[in-house]
């Protein structure tokens, strides 16, 4: 499957450190929240995409192997940019499950691919304009995403246009410990 | 600065001359954590190479200046990048060529002993893996047992000693390394010998080793004889050559013994190992050095760089060997167990001759520690 990414970065038939030193490089250019997608043959360049990642701040979001290649999944983050979180009307984690709301979740198709609640409405934030009429202002809606930013965002641009039901779920996905669902 | 270019038997002549050196290891953490080269006298220091991606100025301070540096990664290509860099900053460095997939493939050939009429042991000691095997050679003929998958070190080995390898064991189906004895068989006509029980999946054709089979080397005639040893697995054989050498595969090594669980039975093998430790052994001369198929630490090394002690002195100093109770003993073999070696369950398939993975991973399947062993 082609999984919806900002940018692609050819990293086959190159060895250990290109593959990592390409990734550092491509990621200058992405803005917060933008997802780079690196393919790489050396099976190396998994453990260091992941652990590089987590020592610079970006978010690594999963690896898919096929056919020899790997493709890894990056969403870039500055953590100096903290937004605060406003929407006034949230709801905690744990809740979400036993109430009978739409899971609205609002993180990029390739976080969500690697990992949601079941039963969980995928719409990126970024196509959250455009797709409103696939949600119901009678129903419950509890919006989130990784940590309760873009979430919050969400939940705000929603409740702009008439919903009056929605929730922000808080915290977000990292501290989900229940299953999760992939397609990938 | 210059960048040198230094290959695993370099480092191998530096653990065995107990020499010092310093190791910039830029590897993760969690390899490095689990899996290192390991050295009497080494000093070390974790840092990946993503980190240093910028420069090294950071990490100038923690290098020293007096002592040898060299850069290890897992291939080569990162640690040439990291000690140009430092070379760049005027450090005197250098790097492993091949990175630790070499040092886990190297073999270095050590002398063990002489044997009546002339005869030799080499213990083959493979320091990153702490994998040990054996060639017993006299007169034109040798005897290999537990030989690693590097074939052609064994061959070539034969071939400058004027040697015809007529006899090739494993004291059991190894689940931590891949064996050669089968191909260096193939290649060199010699008869291949595995014990029985452990080989009922196998699908090659082999010669069954069971207790009390011997064969001699050369025409002093040197004996080279079988002991059935269960317990690491249900098959595990010793040997004993030229009435002086215990070869005890997995079952005994010299700071710890085998571990019973690899082939998912640690339960119904127990007893086993405890007879083989206990009983068996205790049969045999105090005075035959043992000679291990493992090695778990770097103080397990004798001066001379093999891995070889006094039977008897195991009996006192083996912790493994000294715990009376059979209660405590089977909690201690049974829950105490370390994490299981990488990809063992593969590395039988490929022993048993069900799978035949490429070269690229074969090495894949054999980096990191052995695991043979419990405390």
């Amino acid at each position: 499957m082609s999984m919806k990414v900002d940018f692609q970065l050819d990293a086959k038939g190159l060895s250990c450190p290109m593959p990592i030193v390409k990734t550092k490089k491509a990621m200058a250019d992405l803005v917060d929240g933008q997802i780079l997608e690196v393919s790489a043959t050396d099976k190396g360049s998994k453990a260091d995409v992941a652990a590089w990642a987590e020592t610079v701040g970006h978010q690594y979001i999963g690896t898919l192997e096929n056919d020899g290649v790997l493709k890894h999944y990056i969403r870039k983050c500055t953590n100096d940019l903290i937004e605060e979180v406003t929407f006034d009307q949230t709801i905690d984690l744990e809740q979400i499950t036993n109430r009978d709301g739409l899971i609205l979740d609002v993180r990029e198709e390739a976080e969500f691919a690697f990992g949601h609640i079941e039963g969980a409405k995928s719409i990126p934030i970024s196509e959250l304009d455009t797709r409103l009429s696939e949600l119901d202002k009678e129903q419950e809606i509890y919006v989130i995403c990784r940590t309760g930013k873009r979430s919050d965002m969400a939940a705000q641009k929603l409740a702009s246009r008439g919903f009056a039901k929605v929730f922000n779920v808080l915290p977000g996905m990292t501290s989900w410990k229940g299953d999760l669902t992939k397609n990938i | 600065m210059s960048t040198q270019k230094w290959d695993a038997s370099q480092i191998a002549k530096k653990v065995i001359n107990n020499e010092e050196l310093f190791i910039l290891d830029v590897r993760n953490a969690d390899a490095f954590e689990d899996w290192k080269i390991e050295g009497h006298r080494f000093e070390y220091l974790n840092v990946p190479y993503f980190e240093l991606l910028d420069g090294v100025e950071e990490i100038l301070p923690k290098i020293p200046s007096n002592k040898k540096i060299l850069v290890v990664c897992a291939k080569e290509g990162s640690s040439l990048m990291v000690a140009e860099m430092l070379s760049e900053a005027g450090r005197d460095v250098a790097y492993l060529a091949g990175g630790m997939k070499s040092w886990s493939e190297y073999l270095e050939p050590i002398k063990v002993g002489d044997l009546t009429g002339g005869g030799e042991l080499y213990q083959f000691v493979r320091l990153g893996k702490g994998c040990l095997s054996y060639m017993v050679i006299s007169e034109g003929e040798a005897a290999i047992i537990d030989a690693v998958r590097f074939t052609d070190v064994f061959t070539s080995f034969a071939e400058q000693k004027n040697v015809k390898i007529r006899h090739i064991f494993d004291t059991h189906l190894h689940a931590d390394h891949i064996s050669g004895g089968r191909h260096i068989a193939e290649a060199t006509g010699a008869v291949y010998y595995l014990p029985p029980k452990d080989a009922e999946e196998v699908v090659f054709p082999y010669t069954p080793l069971v207790d009390g089979v011997t064969v001699q080397i050369g025409t002093s005639k040197i004996d080279v004889g079988a002991i059935y040893s269960p317990g690491h697995t249900i098959g595990s054989t010793s040997f004993v050559v030229d009435s002086k050498y215990l070869l005890t595969g997995d079952i005994l090594f010299v700071d710890s013994i085998g571990r019973p669980d690899l082939a998912g039975l640690a339960e119904d093998w127990v007893g086993d190992l405890r007879d083989t430790l206990y009983k068996r052994y205790r049969e045999l001369s105090g005075e035959l050095i043992v000679l291990p198929a493992h090695f778990m630490i770097i103080d397990e090394l004798n001066e001379d760089g093999t891995v070889a002690k006094r039977l008897g002195d195991l009996f006192v100093q083996n912790h493994g060997l000294n715990i009376h109770d059979e209660v405590e003993f089977k909690r201690v073999v049974t829950d105490q167990l370390p994490p299981q070696p990488n990809a063992y369950q593969e590395i039988r398939q490929v022993n048993m001759g069900k799978i035949t993975p490429a070269p690229e991973e074969q090495t894949e399947m054999e980096i990191g520690p052995n695991r043979c062993a419990v405390r």
